[in-house]
């Protein structure tokens, strides 16, 4: 099965403390760390672990400039067999749909059976699988837990739905999915993993290369234009409990005891 | 001397010299021990290289005190000492036994040697040896078949219990003893009975109860008892020799060469590979421990040599509190394994298959903390933290790290702290120092003469900062001219290279040695014992490093730190060894001294378990990240050995133990009833401080280039 994964290389939350810059445009990026998005990493684990079972190959495109080839190389070294670097200057300010129209035509160069992103990434919008899939006129299952290969036309899925349920579907092949964390246990990427995979060359496709008139996706495309940026006004009955981990902790207990929420 | 029955090398069967049997007897045992030992030989000569040939004379010390003087058995009071009682008896009784081999085809054989007086004083030491063994065999096969110390049981899931086998070894060396001693007292009798002078056996002895037993029996039956007693020894002789490589008696062989190349320094860990350096790494197809033939051929003479014994398991924290490890049975499967794959006939070493998920489980893999306690007891000195450090390699290589690893891992590759907290917030714990206290940050030309490394649970960790802020106090009133490295400290990596990921330790390391060489600093403190293990053993080139306890004994001994009486004499204290101070690197004494240094304090021993029988606090480091299946905390049984030493306070000198005991009185509702603090927050609340102002003043000078 040949299987293509669309990752996200974005500022880690966990390793990072994220601020709004001055102008509220965007988040101070000067001292950030990156990683590839958490919910990408498990479709890459999933693509692998499918490949693992029924043969084919894993390739991975990150969508971004040119820092965004680190993500795409952990990835390889993860064990992804090839890997796409989506770069052009002319690409960026993109909305979501510039991008899956981006990524539509990447998919278009390659002949894969299953295309899966991440349900969402730390900084997205959830967006592109879905826009993806309509795109190419294929099928789409989102925030999917599960998956097992039926047959070469067909996969059997899981979806987590609101409240704790599940559900399984049968899916035709070709299609896309987007995947949720917890699916699978990402492998472990080491530092020597990623210098095995160091001198891979990993090639950069721009808009000549995919075909693609620049001014209909980028600034000049986007439909969607971000206008504001900014941490939200405390509201009514919301508070920030301040003081050391341990005197947080202790007022929290306060807080519920005096709520009712524990006794 | 004229013998007064015919000996096995003169007698007859039926027409038949019984010598045909004494010389075959031999030949076919050694022949057969001789191919056994080939074949057990033939997986070390695929495994791994190691280096164990270094510091002869360490090592002849070790085997002499280790091997010859069983220094560690007695840790282990009756079972010790039956063992040291047998051991003897096999050493001194050994030469006998080579002398009745002999002597079944060369009548009145003597060893070389063994003639005149110390042949005679050798007669009465093996009758006596042999009596003890024969004593001891009794006792410890009543221990093992009746009372069945809890040490010895088999969990279902390891394999089967080895109690028979146990009893049957006893009973193959009484019978070598009881043999023996006929042989020798049927010769005597008849000696006696014909009024001939004999050697006569030591008194109140084995072969001496026989001799007078036999003294009434006729000549014809003493002559039977004489040469069947012969033959069921030699028999016996050989039959025990080829025995022995086939389980847990084995050690019988091996253990002098286990002991021999045995670890000689502690606290460190094996290269990735013994012959490649640092820089040839990248070119290894593999990293660490994967399938059988990656073990080094010690670690695999360590699987031949365990005795099964139960003390690494019986000591260990992780199995104390039901993780899913048990040193022991890391041994015996190895053993187990080597055993089925390298059998005695057919093919040798079946296709390589990956240990991980078939022999050993990822689980009982990372529950080790590296404390050390199942090799500190181990009497044969088998290793346990290079094999669970070379299998975690294999691990981390192949990607199997849980989730719960990988983000501290990440977060160490990316920050250089597993938290992911910022750098440039490394040394905001000194912006809330006490009045008069100024810590220079060593970055923009700032020097100073000793390094305070802080190492990231000290510099991040919102309660552990009062380490370093007491740290720093400390080295303050003791007129010490410090600094700290701030942002451009890195994690040590101790626990990065203890967990596998020997290139993220080795990036950490080079950065701190970068750092910590461009400072210019002339030593090294750290209140941190996994940092002062780390650039002690793990990193190289480093001035020398000091742990905190250290610098403050002696600087309470030159008078430069002063303590006043205890603050509350009612309190009774407990110093808890930390596995990286104490057993991995001998500093037992500095923080007890340290302790005892307040006038008036009254501390006291968790007796039983502490110093190199401390118990490990639940690990330090990673394994903070670590989930493991447990069934309680180690840090709550830590607790609880205090609390009945009668302690009320615990004291530390590790911000991980610190973090676990504190965490351990917490779930263990003691809260009130125990506390715990580190070893620098009790001295600080009993430093002098009056001349604050002479000494601020010194500060202040030293301490132009202040923190931001």
């Amino acid at each position: 099965m040949e299987i293509l994964v669309c990752v996200k290389r974005v500022p880690d939350t966990a390793e990072n403390e994220i601020e709004v810059n001055r102008d509220g445009s965007d988040i101070e990026r000067d001292d950030l760390v990156y990683s590839v998005n958490e919910w990408d990493n498990y479709a890459v684990e999933e693509a692998i672990q499918i490949v693992d079972k029924v043969g084919g190959a894993v390739t991975v495109v990150s969508f971004g400039d040119e820092d965004s080839e680190e993500v795409v190389r952990r990835e390889m070294a993860m064990g992804a067999n090839n890997g796409i670097l989506v770069s052009d200057d002319g690409f960026e300010g993109s909305d979501g749909k510039g991008i899956a129209t981006i990524l539509k035509s990447v998919v278009e160069k390659g002949n894969y059976d299953l295309i899966l992103t991440g349900a969402q990434a730390d900084d997205g919008a959830g967006q592109i699988g879905g826009m993806l899939a309509a795109m190419m006129d294929v099928p789409f299952a989102s925030v999917v837990n599960f998956i097992e290969v039926v047959n070469d036309s067909q996969l059997k899925v899981g979806r987590e739905i609101e409240g704790g349920n599940q559900e399984m579907n049968e899916i035709a092949l070709p299609c896309v999915l987007s995947i949720q964390t917890g699916i699978n246990e990402p492998r472990y990427v080491g530092i020597r993993g990623i210098r095995k995979v160091a001198s891979v060359d990993i090639p950069v496709w721009g808009a000549s290369d995919l075909g693609i008139d620049v001014s209909s996706v980028g600034e000049s495309g986007a439909a969607v234009k971000r206008v504001d940026y900014f941490v939200p006004e405390l509201g009514d009955g919301a508070e920030i409990l301040e003081g050391s981990s341990e005197e947080i902790a202790a007022k929290l207990i306060d807080l519920l005891k005096a709520k009712g929420g524990i006794k | 001397m004229e013998s007064v029955l015919i000996s096995p090398a003169a007698a007859t069967v039926a027409g038949i010299p019984t010598k045909i049997f004494s010389i075959l007897i031999p030949v076919v045992g050694v022949a057969i021990f001789a191919y056994i030992m080939f074949r057990r030989i033939q997986p070390l000569v695929k495994a791994a290289p190691d280096e164990r040939f270094c510091c002869i004379w360490t090592r002849i010390g070790l085997t002499i005190k280790i091997w010859l003087a069983q220094w560690r058995q007695p840790r282990y009071l009756l079972a010790g000492i039956i063992h040291i009682l047998i051991f003897a008896g096999f050493i001194i009784l050994g030469a006998r036994s080579t002398q009745l081999v002999i002597l079944g085809f060369s009548e009145n054989f003597v060893l070389p040697g063994f003639s005149g007086n110390f042949g005679q004083f050798y007669n009465v030491l093996k009758d006596y040896a042999a009596t003890w063994v024969l004593i001891a065999c009794v006792i410890a096969a009543v221990r093992r078949g009746i009372f069945k110390p809890a040490r010895y049981a088999v969990p279902p899931r390891y394999g089967k219990d080895h109690t028979a086998e146990a009893i049957f070894v006893l009973g193959l060396i009484s019978t070598l003893i009881l043999t023996e001693s006929l042989f020798e007292a049927s010769l005597v009798a008849a000696g006696t009975q014909k009024g001939l002078h004999a050697e006569f056996p030591a008194p109140l002895s084995l072969a001496w109860f026989f001799s007078h037993m036999l003294s009434g029996a006729s000549q014809s039956s003493l002559q039977h008892t004489h040469l069947i007693s012969y033959f069921i020894h030699d028999l016996t002789f050989f039959f025990f020799l080829c025995f022995l490589p086939l389980g847990k008696h084995f050690h019988v062989i091996t253990s002098i060469f286990n002991v021999f190349f045995m670890r000689v320094e502690k606290g460190n860990v094996k290269p990735v590979r013994y012959g490649i350096p640092d820089e040839r790494l990248d070119d290894l197809d593999s990293f660490g421990v994967k399938v059988f033939e990656d073990f080094t051929w010690k670690h695999m003479l360590d699987f031949y040599s365990c005795a099964d014994c139960g003390r690494c398991s019986d000591r260990c924290p992780a199995n104390a509190v039901g993780r899913p490890l048990s040193p022991r049975f890391i041994s015996i499967k190895g053993r187990d394994y080597a055993f089925k794959h390298y059998p005695l006939i057919g093919g040798n070493g079946a296709e390589a298959k990956p240990l991980m998920g078939d022999l050993y489980d990822e689980d009982e893999i990372w529950s080790c903390t590296t404390c050390g306690a199942c090799e500190q007891e181990c009497p044969l000195g088998i290793e346990y933290i290079d094999k669970m450090v070379d299998l975690r390699r294999g691990m981390v290589d192949d990607g199997l790290v849980p989730q719960s690893l990988q983000k501290p891992l990440s977060a160490l590759e990316k920050r250089g702290n597993p938290w992911g907290k910022m750098e440039r917030k490394r040394a905001d714990w000194t912006t809330a120092l006490a009045d008069g206290n100024r810590v220079k940050i060593l970055e923009k030309g700032a020097v100073a003469e000793t390094l305070y490394f802080v190492d990231s649970i000290t510099s991040f960790d919102d309660r552990m900062q009062e380490i370093a802020r007491c740290t720093a106090q400390i080295l303050n009133a003791a007129e010490i001219d410090f600094g700290i490295l701030g942002k451009t400290e890195k994690d040590s990596g101790h626990e990065a290279r203890r967990f596998g990921e020997e290139m993220l330790y080795q990036d950490l390391r080079d950065q701190n040695t970068e750092a910590i060489l461009n400072s210019g600093v002339q030593r090294i403190v750290t209140a941190d014992p996994h940092a002062f293990n780390a650039l002690k053993k793990d990193y190289s080139g480093l001035p020398p490093v000091e742990h905190i306890s250290q610098t403050i004994v002696r600087q309470v001994r030159s008078g430069r730190i002063q303590l006043k009486s205890v603050e509350d004499p009612a309190k009774v204290y407990a110093y808890h060894d930390a596995c990286y101070l104490g057993r991995h690197n001998n500093v037992y004494d500095a923080p007890r001294d340290a302790i005892d240094s307040i006038p008036g304090i009254n501390r006291i021993e968790m007796t039983g378990n502490c110093r190199d029988r401390s118990f490990c606090c639940g690990g330090g480091g990673l394994m903070l990240f670590y989930e493991p299946e447990e069934e309680q905390r180690m840090g709550v049984l830590r607790v609880q050995m205090a609390q009945t030493s009668g302690a009320n306070v615990i004291v530390t000198a590790c911000p991980f133990c610190l973090v676990n005991i504190e965490d351990a009185i917490k779930v263990s509702g003691l809260e009130g009833q125990m506390e715990a603090l580190d070893l620098t927050e009790l001295i600080t609340q009993h430093i002098i401080t009056e001349d604050r102002g002479q000494r601020s003043e010194v500060s202040g000078r030293s301490n132009s280039s202040n923190s931001s």
